[in-house]
């Protein structure tokens, strides 16, 4: 059976933030698609929660230099200065630009757009936190998702809700489409296009503990993988410190904006002893391993592997007041301000954070690694910058790379606008002075076959158990606390798995009407390919910086690793090279990291 | 604890009609979520089983579903509160009013037919200020909408309506919560319009104050005040 081919100058796939930014601007200039696994509005953007830094400096001095040199630091010096240059500079236009769509951000007294305190973002002259994060109660990615959806709306975007894209399709090393599968009838389809925007998102589910989505499975980064195409910075994976315990549901940062804090067992503030300035609003790398430590130290509370996250006011008023702070918090602005995270709260564990402290521990998180972009969005095929004509990603899945080494709290939504948004400018550009390229014979062969095998697959193994020992062993050994040993012993566990689903897979739905047994097994293909990559850049990058952190190789090596990683999947192999050096364009020196 | 699951069940290409599936499943912890139990029924007995969802906290709004005869999101659901004992039955049928796919699955279509009917979208009353910044809103008229801007769109509202069951034309609940979002937002400038459109004979007079969206909703919002709300600007102005 033939495949249905549509034609359009540009495709979006994926409908969280950064994809609905780059479709609202390709739009305005050519006739543009966006392809969705999911209805746009239940993309993983709206659980975003405490804000998205720009340096509008409502309620203090601030400057784009400052959040420059933040995003900077807080990458551990991996970031690109020049991609960290234009993530600041451009946030001020593209936060107002989304009030101007009519984002209901919270207000000062004034009624400007009101700011927060948030992990990493400070003042660099004074050194103190400042108040970055624009914020619309603790629900400002749900906000930026239903405003930019809104405006797709407004704008009669065309949108492909629930088509999962399942293969890219290249002339030559020119892309001229995506092949994507219709849940609803189990048909496949062929965009022709001349640009693609990829925005699918992370893959926080190759971990066991994670504040991702369930369909957060490295779609993109697999099926680029197996085009032959690198990926970037693979081994720096984000655990945010504050997940709920034994869910891995996400507890903002702003909690701590806010004032709350971290303790121990013994009822102590420790992130005074490993961040003595800015203490709980440390980079969110630095937070993690503390946590960890503490748990390592016994500290953990009645000796369970989690620590406490204390929001409730006279706690805030105490520490407030040591810090000869004249603010003071109630009850009622902890319900104004934080209303998700006491319902979480409320829901899940039956803990009222109003009047308990809530039991966290870290979860995965972010990818700071993904597709190689530029600072116009454009895809790398080589790590000297050659790029795939007509081929674009933005958000999560790309890595330009702003976050470097570990990304700073509120700037994945600043992120998925700013870069978003220059990838729609560049595909309006590139689409009117390009003519279609020819598709090639079959496009939808290989993945038509895949699909095939997958939903006659009669092996043994049930993709939920391959799923669970991946998501253990990449926990376990490539979490945190990284050493050679748990990472040889990951990469081989992973093609272990990868061979049992390559020759033993089994499923049960052999239908064609909204299979979703079938999707998950190829989900799970995709995380596997990743988890492989990703565990494969983190045994070869012998230093610990950022988010990666080795215990044989304590130390940050700027002789050796002020360079980006990139990755090829070859088979069961990975293909790596550490040649791209960093963009030290703005001239921020790495320097020691203290907070 | 023990927990037999009663599901209606229909797959287009096997069934000429729903049936109902048992499933038991032991070792669950009170605290466990309906959403991973179906999951465990999935993965563990039957990869058939077919359902939508994603974020797993209640903030994405693809899993709603009717539990124990209630609109719910099955991720936001403890088993703990549907019975007390060592075995509880719990039944979970797909929502109403919206023709079913497949098991769990609707077809949404129709629910965003009416969404994207009311403009769901800001239409400035004014242009941007001529400095570039932001538009000025005190936080008082900020809070005046606040409450509608939660919805997800999961449609546990207008699936729970019994108006909307009887007349599929009827806008329902979450579209006249989209509209209040806008109407009661002082920079928008397209009230007027909105209010036309929801004082149609399919718009919010079909609504019967029955009370039934209130309760469903997942984000503990007032949507019957936010109805009455739109009726009243409707006579009187906003």
């Amino acid at each position: 059976m033939a495949a249905k081919v549509h034609q359009f100058d540009a495709v979006v796939v994926g409908a969280g933030g950064a994809g609905l930014m780059a479709a609202l601007y390709a739009s305005r200039g050519v006739r543009t698609a966006v392809i969705s696994k999911l209805y746009p509005t239940r993309s993983h953007t709206g659980t975003a929660q405490g804000g998205i830094g720009a340096a509008l400096g409502n309620l203090e001095e601030d400057r784009w230099e400052w959040h420059a040199y933040d995003t900077v630091k807080g990458g551990d010096f991996l970031s690109d200065q020049n991609a960290a240059g234009v993530l600041a500079r451009d946030a001020i236009e593209a936060v107002i630009e989304l009030e101007h769509m009519g984002l209901p951000f919270d207000r000062t007294d004034d009624g400007r757009i009101s700011q927060r305190r948030f992990g990493g973002h400070t003042n660099n002259e004074t050194k103190k936190p400042v108040r970055r994060a624009c914020h619309s109660a603790d629900r400002t990615g749900h906000m930026i998702l239903q405003t930019l959806y809104q405006n797709c709306i407004k704008e009669k975007v065309t949108f492909f809700d629930e088509f999962q894209v399942v293969d890219i399709i290249m002339n030559g090393n020119v892309a001229c489409g995506v092949v994507a599968y219709e849940i609803d009838t189990g048909e496949l389809h062929v965009f022709h296009a001349k640009a693609i925007c990829f925005a699918t998102g992370g893959w926080g589910r190759c971990w066991q503990t994670t504040s991702n989505a369930h369909s957060l499975t490295g779609d993109g980064p697999a099926i680029f993988l197996r085009h032959g195409l690198p990926m970037e910075d693979m081994e720096f994976y984000q655990f945010h410190p504050t997940g709920i315990y034994g869910m891995g549901i996400l507890i903002t940062e702003g909690v701590r904006g806010e004032g709350g804090v971290l303790l121990n067992s013994k009822g102590e503030r420790f992130m005074e002893r490993y961040a003595p300035t800015i203490k709980d609003l440390a980079s969110r790398d630095v937070v993690s391993r503390s946590i960890y430590l503490e748990i390592r130290d016994g500290r953990g509370i009645n000796g369970k592997p989690y620590v406490h996250l204390d929001v409730r006011p006279e706690t805030v008023n105490r520490y407030l007041a040591e810090a000869g702070e004249s603010r003071r918090i109630d009850a009622a602005y902890i319900e104004s301000k934080l209303p998700d995270i006491l319902d979480f709260c409320r829901t899940y564990l039956g803990v009222d954070p109003v009047k308990e402290p809530m039991p966290i521990a870290p979860t995965a998180h972010y990818a700071m690694g993904g597709i190689p972009t530029n600072i116009d969005s454009e895809v790398l095929s080589t790590p000297d910058g050659n790029v795939v004509p007509g081929m674009y990603a933005a958000g999560e899945v790309a890595c330009v790379s702003v976050h470097g080494a570990n990304r700073l709290g509120t700037n994945s939504l600043t992120d998925l606008v700013v870069f978003g948004r220059r990838a729609g400018m560049r595909m309006i550009e590139y689409c009117k002075n390009t003519n279609f390229t020819p598709l090639p014979d079959e496009p939808d062969g290989s993945v038509r076959r895949e699909i095939e095998r997958i939903r006659n697959a009669n092996g043994k193994a049930k993709p939920h158990e391959i799923r669970a020992e991946l998501q253990k062993v990449m926990m376990d050994n490539v979490g945190v606390f990284r050493s050679e040993e748990m990472m040889s012993e990951a990469v081989e566990k992973v093609r272990e798995l990868k061979h049992s689903f390559e020759t033993d897979l089994k499923i049960d739905d052999r239908g064609t009407r909204f299979n979703t047994d079938l999707l998950e097994a190829w989900e799970l293909g995709a995380l596997i390919d990743v988890a492989l990559v990703t565990a494969k850049c983190a045994l070869e990058r012998k230093e610990s910086r950022g988010a990666h952190s080795r215990v044989d190789f304590p130390d940050r090596d700027d002789v050796n690793y002020l360079v980006h990683s990139f990755a090829w999947l070859e088979g069961n192999d990975v293909k790596t090279d550490f040649s791209r050096k960093v963009d030290l364009s703005l001239e921020i020196a790495p320097t020691e990291r203290v907070y | 604890m023990k927990v037999t699951f009663r599901i209606r069940r229909f797959n287009p290409e096997k069934d000429s009609k729903p049936w109902w599936g048992e499933y038991t499943l032991d070792n669950v912890d009170p605290i466990d979520r309906v959403l991973e139990l179906l999951h465990r029924v999935k993965w563990e007995q039957d990869g058939t089983l077919t359902l939508r969802r994603s974020c797993a906290h209640g903030v994405c709004g693809s899993d709603a579903m009717r539990i124990n005869g209630v609109n719910r999101l099955a991720c936001k659901m403890l088993v703990k509160t549907l019975g007390a004992g060592d075995h509880i039955k719990v039944q979970v049928e797909p929502i109403l009013g919206l023709p079913v796919i497949k098991d769990l699955v609707v077809d949404m279509e129709p629910f965003f037919d009416h969404y994207r009917a009311v403009m769901p979208y800001f239409m400035p009353k004014e242009h941007v200020p001529a400095d570039g910044r932001e538009r000025l809103q005190s936080p008082a008229d900020r809070e005046r909408f606040d409450d509608t801007t939660k919805c997800i769109l999961c449609a546990c509202c207008t699936t729970s309506c019994p108006s909307f069951w009887a007349n599929g034309k009827y806008v329902g609940p979450a579209a006249i919560v989209q509209a209040h979002r806008f109407i009661f937002d002082t920079r928008d400038g397209a009230a007027a319009q909105r209010l036309n459109i929801l004082a149609e004979p399919d718009g919010v007079w079909r609504c019967r104050t029955i009370f039934n969206c209130t309760p469903a909703c997942p984000r503990e919002i007032e949507v019957t005040r936010a109805i009455g709300e739109v009726k009243l600007a409707i006579q009187r102005g906003v």
